[in-house]
């Protein structure tokens, strides 16, 4: 059996709007591995949540259109039966949303929504499945577990909604989990909390995780391999320590000197300027030129012309960009960016 | 040393809890703000940071009275807040502003951006040289928006644009003070790194003081002089920036500081970490004794009995605990990291 769990070829989700159509993921290709985890980073609207959602045949509505391969389990699922994707979800694989309020019913209680996501795809006896829950309840750390069964949503905290939504998530054991923000409405403290929780029942499952995040923290803390998206594209594919030590596209470089670090000597920060692109009327060129400072370096105005594809740097590294490699190496020298041997 | 622009003794803001329908009963308080004291002085910084709902937005609002406070003084420029009435009040609020978390809700949808910047002007009758559109436009220039724009309306602008407008509208009338409460908070990062630079510009343009409420310690560090560490209403710690990043001193400044995740995969992997366990407490209902003990790993019967006072350990370093960590948090201030882009 393959390592890998989750095989994503060129999947594409367009939505038709009022005011055009929205190319929301445009060909993005990734694979997750077996014990795990890839992070999709990027900021608000770049496509992070929509291109996982098509994953999990969450897409729906008839003004969209999702295109591309999904392997999954042996299985195609772009065009598979919703009925047979239905019956993937909550078993083999599962998704933990950034609101966990959302994903909770209000009216029934933690235990009978547990018991139910359990009884839903396997017969067992309602003593079994409770007992079941009581443990994974205890596995992700809510104290008298049997107690809390009996209690609604809102008679917890939010990081005690968020341990139940991973409880519910991972109760069948599932091979892939998808968690979206998973901790971004949550404080710092019940953040750590939260991810080294994950950490360890990947540990313990094997769990394949796609993680989405706008924390570049958590990306460094938590991911195998990362994926970043501007526009609905992947600008930027590779192994975390690459994409933090040798970054090969603009953007990246941009999000990576945007943040205000916690234990970095200088203060200052050196901000994209512009604003995300619409993306409804993509740039016709790179979709980051309108914000780039480098696509002077790039002869022949190629940047506003052409896109650029997503090449290869490395055997696992690839990059959108027309600078050359050995252009974009003179330039994380000349303004010390990445980790320059 | 100069003096300061603002002086916070001993703030509280205390929301009572009713029950019953009709005849209300008080049944006890929340505490959000319990007894907090700081100066503030001319052109600085002081960042309050701390995790949700420990009480930082009360006190932001509390100290320039956009809520009554319970107990304690407010010195605004040598004079007494608590005591004004009404009209001084408004008037005062010519050298004090506030800019808020949320750039969609703050700004009213039915008004042009020119009248939304221009409205400082109006209601404190103050009339600019070239009249107020040109006051606006140039407001408008500052802060990095079209001028042209005018008469545009709040949902024509972006998060980032809109936060502009806050920030231009604050800074109208060229206050002394301006209390900012997360204002950064709903942007993305490179959109914030944006307004983070803006905010430190105009306060070295115009000296201005800030209060930065914020739950993001990077960013607090980023444009703090000082820094107040709140949990459930007090403060535990209050120091220099540079002393809080690299040498804190409280338990709590260690746990929250060690919780954030670096941006640098093997110094992040390579760390040591204090997980917390447990939940915050209730405001309602805070713990006896030190308000951190039932999460504080060093945590006694003193501790859990008498309440430590906020004192000063050394120069301009003050914390409330009985027990100190004197251990150094793990990383060296200054410690070069591999994305130190622009350090050199
Ligand atoms: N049903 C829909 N109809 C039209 N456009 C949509 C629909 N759903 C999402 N979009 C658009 O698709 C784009 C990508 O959205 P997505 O939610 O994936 O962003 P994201 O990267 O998850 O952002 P965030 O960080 O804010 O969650 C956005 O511009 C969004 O407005
Ligand atoms: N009007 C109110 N009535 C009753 N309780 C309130 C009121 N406003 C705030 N509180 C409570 O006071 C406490 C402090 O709230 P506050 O909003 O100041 O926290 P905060 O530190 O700003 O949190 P956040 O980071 O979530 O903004 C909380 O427990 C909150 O529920
Ligand atoms: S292709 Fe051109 S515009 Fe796009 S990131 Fe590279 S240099 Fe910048
Ligand atoms: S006073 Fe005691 S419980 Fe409170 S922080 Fe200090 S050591 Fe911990
Ligand atoms: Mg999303
Ligand atoms: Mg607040």
């Amino acid at each position: 059996m393959s390592d890998v769990v989750l095989s994503v070829r060129d999947l594409s989700v367009e939505f038709a709007t009022e005011d055009g159509v929205v190319h929301a993921v445009d060909k993005v290709s990734y694979s997750v591995k077996r014990g795990e985890t890839l992070a999709i980073v990027g900021e608000s609207g770049s496509g992070k949540s929509v291109s996982s959602l098509a994953v999990m045949g969450l897409i729906r509505g008839n003004n969209a259109k999702v295109t591309g391969e999904v392997h999954f389990a042996g299985q195609e699922l772009v065009g598979l039966d919703p009925e047979e994707v239905r019956k993937l979800r909550g078993l083999q694989m599962a998704m933990i949303f950034q609101d966990p309020l959302s994903a909770l019913h209000p009216f029934y209680t933690i235990g009978q929504q547990l018991v139910e996501a359990v009884q839903v795809h396997e017969k067992v006896s309602d003593d079994e499945a409770n007992a079941r829950v009581e443990t994974m309840l205890d596995r992700v750390g809510i104290a008298s577990a049997k107690q809390r069964m009996d209690e609604y949503p809102h008679q917890l905290s939010g990081g005690m909604r968020q341990r139940v939504m991973i409880a519910m998530a991972l109760i069948n054991s599932p091979d892939l989990l998808i968690a979206d923000e998973p901790t971004t409405a949550l404080d710092v403290t019940v953040q750590a909390q939260i991810l080294e929780l994950l950490r360890d029942l990947q540990k313990e499952f094997g769990t394949a995780i796609v993680l989405i995040t706008h924390d570049l923290g958590v990306v460094a803390d938590m991911a195998d391999d990362v994926m970043v998206m501007y526009g609905g594209q992947a600008v930027e594919q590779s192994p975390v320590r690459e994409l933090f030590y040798q970054p090969q596209m603009p953007y990246t470089w941009g999000l990576l000197s945007s943040i205000p670090q916690m234990h970095a000597s200088s203060l200052k920060l050196d901000p994209i300027p512009g604003t995300p692109p619409s993306l409804i009327n993509l740039p016709k060129g790179c979709v980051f030129a309108p914000r780039c400072t480098y696509k002077d370096k790039v002869a022949d105005g190629l940047c506003l012309s052409e896109r650029p594809n997503l090449l290869a740097v490395t055997d696992t590294h690839a990059a959108r960009c027309h600078m050359s490699v050995e252009q974009r190496a003179d330039v994380r020298r000349e303004r010390n960016i990445g980790k320059v041997n | 040393m100069s003096t300061p622009i603002l002086r916070v003794k001993d703030l509280q803001k205390y929301f009572p809890v009713t029950k019953g329908a009709f005849f209300k009963k008080h049944v006890g308080d929340v505490r959000a703000v319990d007894g907090i004291s700081f100066d503030v002085y001319p052109g600085e910084t002081l960042g309050l940071v701390g995790e949700s709902g420990c009480g930082k937005s009360t006190a932001g609002r509390s100290m320039l009275r956009l809520l009554e406070p319970t107990g304690g003084s407010v010195e605004f420029d040598g004079k007494d807040l608590l005591a004004m009435g009404k009209r001084e009040l408004v008037s005062m609020r010519r050298e004090m502003q506030m800019i808020f978390q949320d750039p969609y809700s703050s700004l009213n949808p039915r008004h042009t951006v020119g009248a939304i910047i221009g409205a400082p002007f109006d209601v404190q009758g103050v009339k600019p040289d070239g009249g107020v559109m040109k006051a606006v436009q140039n407001l408008m220039e500052r802060v990095g928006l079209n001028p042209e724009h005018y008469n545009r309306y709040p949902n024509e602008f972006s998060g980032g644009q809109r936060q502009r407008i806050g920030i231009a509208r604050a800074i109208a009338l060229q206050p002394k003070l301006i209390v900012c409460d997360e204002p950064v908070s709903a942007l993305d990062v490179s959109i914030q790194a944006q307004v983070l630079n803006l905010l430190d510009d105009i306060q070295k343009e115009f000296g201005i003081a800030y209060v930065f409420v914020a739950h993001d310690l990077s960013v607090v560090r980023h444009i703090s002089d000082r820094v107040a560490v709140m949990y459930l209403g007090k403060i535990m710690e209050l120091t220099t920036r540079d002393q809080l990043y690299t040498a804190p001193l409280h338990p709590y400044t260690h746990a929250l500081l060690s919780a954030v995740p670096i941006a640098d995969p093997d110094q992040e992997r390579a760390r040591e970490r204090i997980i917390l366990t447990g939940d915050l407490p209730s405001p309602s209902n805070p713990p006896s004794g030190c308000v951190f003990s039932t999460r504080c790993w060093k945590a006694t019967d003193r501790c859990r009995t008498e309440v430590p006072q906020l004192r000063e350990i050394s120069a301009g370093h003050q914390i409330a605990c009985h027990f100190p960590e004197d251990r150094r948090i793990g990383i060296a201030p200054g410690a070069a990291s591999g994305n130190d882009f622009t350090s050199n």
